[in-house]
């Protein structure tokens, strides 16, 4: 026993990853346990160990913590990344889950029936460029700071930045226009938890092709 | 004298109507702006005081909050229903979101075909008899407590009695298995502020009707 966080997730990015952005750029060591099969996940449900039958699960402090949020905001809180106050807290959370919309309509792309495909890389592209990056870039410059909140590195950045290379990987012209989130993922990319999170070898996971995709499907079942 | 919190929103449930149970339940008089036409909303957007063009909006202690979650987190932790620390306030987040999926299920149900209504109904109703209901009828048998965490009311009590009641507005007897979350209901229904609030003429809202559907698909146009 290690005291690690152990996650429990299948071995790719879906909901998990924004996760293992955070502990890694925490700089905290994490464990994984990958689920392979369908009778992984029973298993797991089995056991009693997902209270909702669903994963992401996060063995923590002796718990076993589901809901990506409930998992994030406990991360968060516990090393520091989470703002000075309740306030510096509601601006932390109205950007991440702006992030974390956006992020859902990328993590959905995969399983979207292929005549459907076309719109909504479109769609995700005019709400990147109409709604999501102006937002963030407004906010970047009504203060002037380095970091979205607070004048200090918080849950905040890290999860946008994660999002920003998930744009980047969609149409890497899209953040042409916003200087300012430009220099916010160089700033973040350049921490040194982050820098090493980025390079190979580290527990970021690459982005899903039709093996995983596939595996996803009979793990699953959808 | 600190001004009361604003609610900008439509006139009915929707995203909003966890915000009003949570500010109900917290004791805290609120005022509201009803959206019924677009020129609200673009007037909103064109004001900078929606961070993603989206309501709901809380004006709240000098903030423009908008995303329903960081909304009712800043509610939450300003009104002591978040726990009393971070684990605490883990299992809070854990229960809220599980509820919070169930009832955004039955938001969206307004406004998907009619001739889906039935099928839409049915599933909810398993979904809250076989995956939601079992989970807090256990937590609430293993520890024997009135309320689901640390033997004080939170969020996540206030949450789950909403989403009970918003379930048996779909099939009555849906609770018939549950004698732990029957009990729940009843002497979570006699907090002085919430049998306030579930009394007429509060500021609870109606299920979702026609007229509602067609604003809200007038206003965001879809």
């Amino acid at each position: 026993m290690t005291g690690k966080p152990v996650l429990h997730y299948m071995n790719a990015r879906g909901r998990m990853e924004s996760i293992r952005w955070l502990l890694a750029a925490a700089g905290v060591e994490f464990e994984e346990k990958f689920l392979e099969t369908a009778e992984d996940l029973a298993k797991l449900r089995s056991d009693g160990s997902l209270m909702f039958q669903q994963v992401p699960m996060v063995e923590i402090d002796g718990m076993k913590l589901v809901q990506t949020r409930a998992i994030l905001n406990y991360i968060a809180f516990k090393y520091n990344l989470y703002g000075k106050d309740i306030k510096e807290r509601a601006l932390i959370d109205m950007y991440v889950e702006g992030v974390a919309d956006l992020g859902e309509m990328i993590l959905l792309l995969p399983v979207c029936p292929p005549e459907q495909k076309d719109e909504k890389i479109a769609r995700i592209k005019e709400r990147t460029t109409n709604r999501y990056f102006p937002a963030f870039e407004k906010v970047l410059k009504s203060h002037g700071q380095d970091y979205l909140v607070g004048n200090k590195l918080s849950r905040a950045d890290i999860q946008l930045v994660e999002l920003l290379y998930y744009v980047e990987e969609l149409d890497a012209s899209l953040i042409a226009s916003f200087p300012l989130l430009k220099a916010l993922k160089s700033r973040v990319s350049s921490v040194p938890t982050v820098k090493k999170f980025l390079q190979p070898g580290s527990q970021r996971k690459p982005r899903l092709d039709e093996k995983a995709l596939e595996k996803a499907r009979k793990i699953f079942r959808f | 004298m600190a001004a009361k919190p604003k609610l900008y929103y439509f006139r009915g449930r929707g995203r909003m109507e966890s915000i009003r149970w949570l500010l109900a339940a917290a004791g805290v008089e609120f005022e509201e702006e009803f959206i019924e036409q677009r020129e609200q909303y673009e007037k909103l957007k064109k004001e900078g005081r929606l961070l993603f063009d989206q309501v709901p909006l809380v004006e709240i202690d000098g903030m423009r909050l908008t995303q329903t979650r960081a909304i009712l987190s800043y509610l939450a932790a300003k009104y002591n229903l978040y726990g009393k620390d971070l684990k605490e306030t883990a299992r809070i987040n854990m229960y809220a979101d599980g509820t919070l999926d169930l009832m955004m299920m039955i938001a969206l149900m307004a406004f998907k075909p009619p001739e889906e209504k039935e099928e839409n109904i049915a599933l909810v109703v398993k979904s809250a008899k076989n995956r939601y209901f079992p989970v807090f009828e256990k937590i609430l048998k293993d520890h024997g407590e009135d309320f689901l965490v640390g033997n004080k009311l939170s969020w996540a009590d206030i949450q789950l009695i909403e989403a009970i009641l918003m379930v048996e507005e779909l099939n009555a007897s849906v609770l018939s298995d549950f004698p732990r979350l029957k009990a729940f209901k009843a002497k979570i229904s006699n907090v002085p502020t919430i049998k306030k609030f579930l009394q007429p003429g509060s500021q609870r809202k109606p299920p979702p009707d026609s007229h509602y559907v067609e604003t809200v698909r007038n206003v965001l146009q879809f």
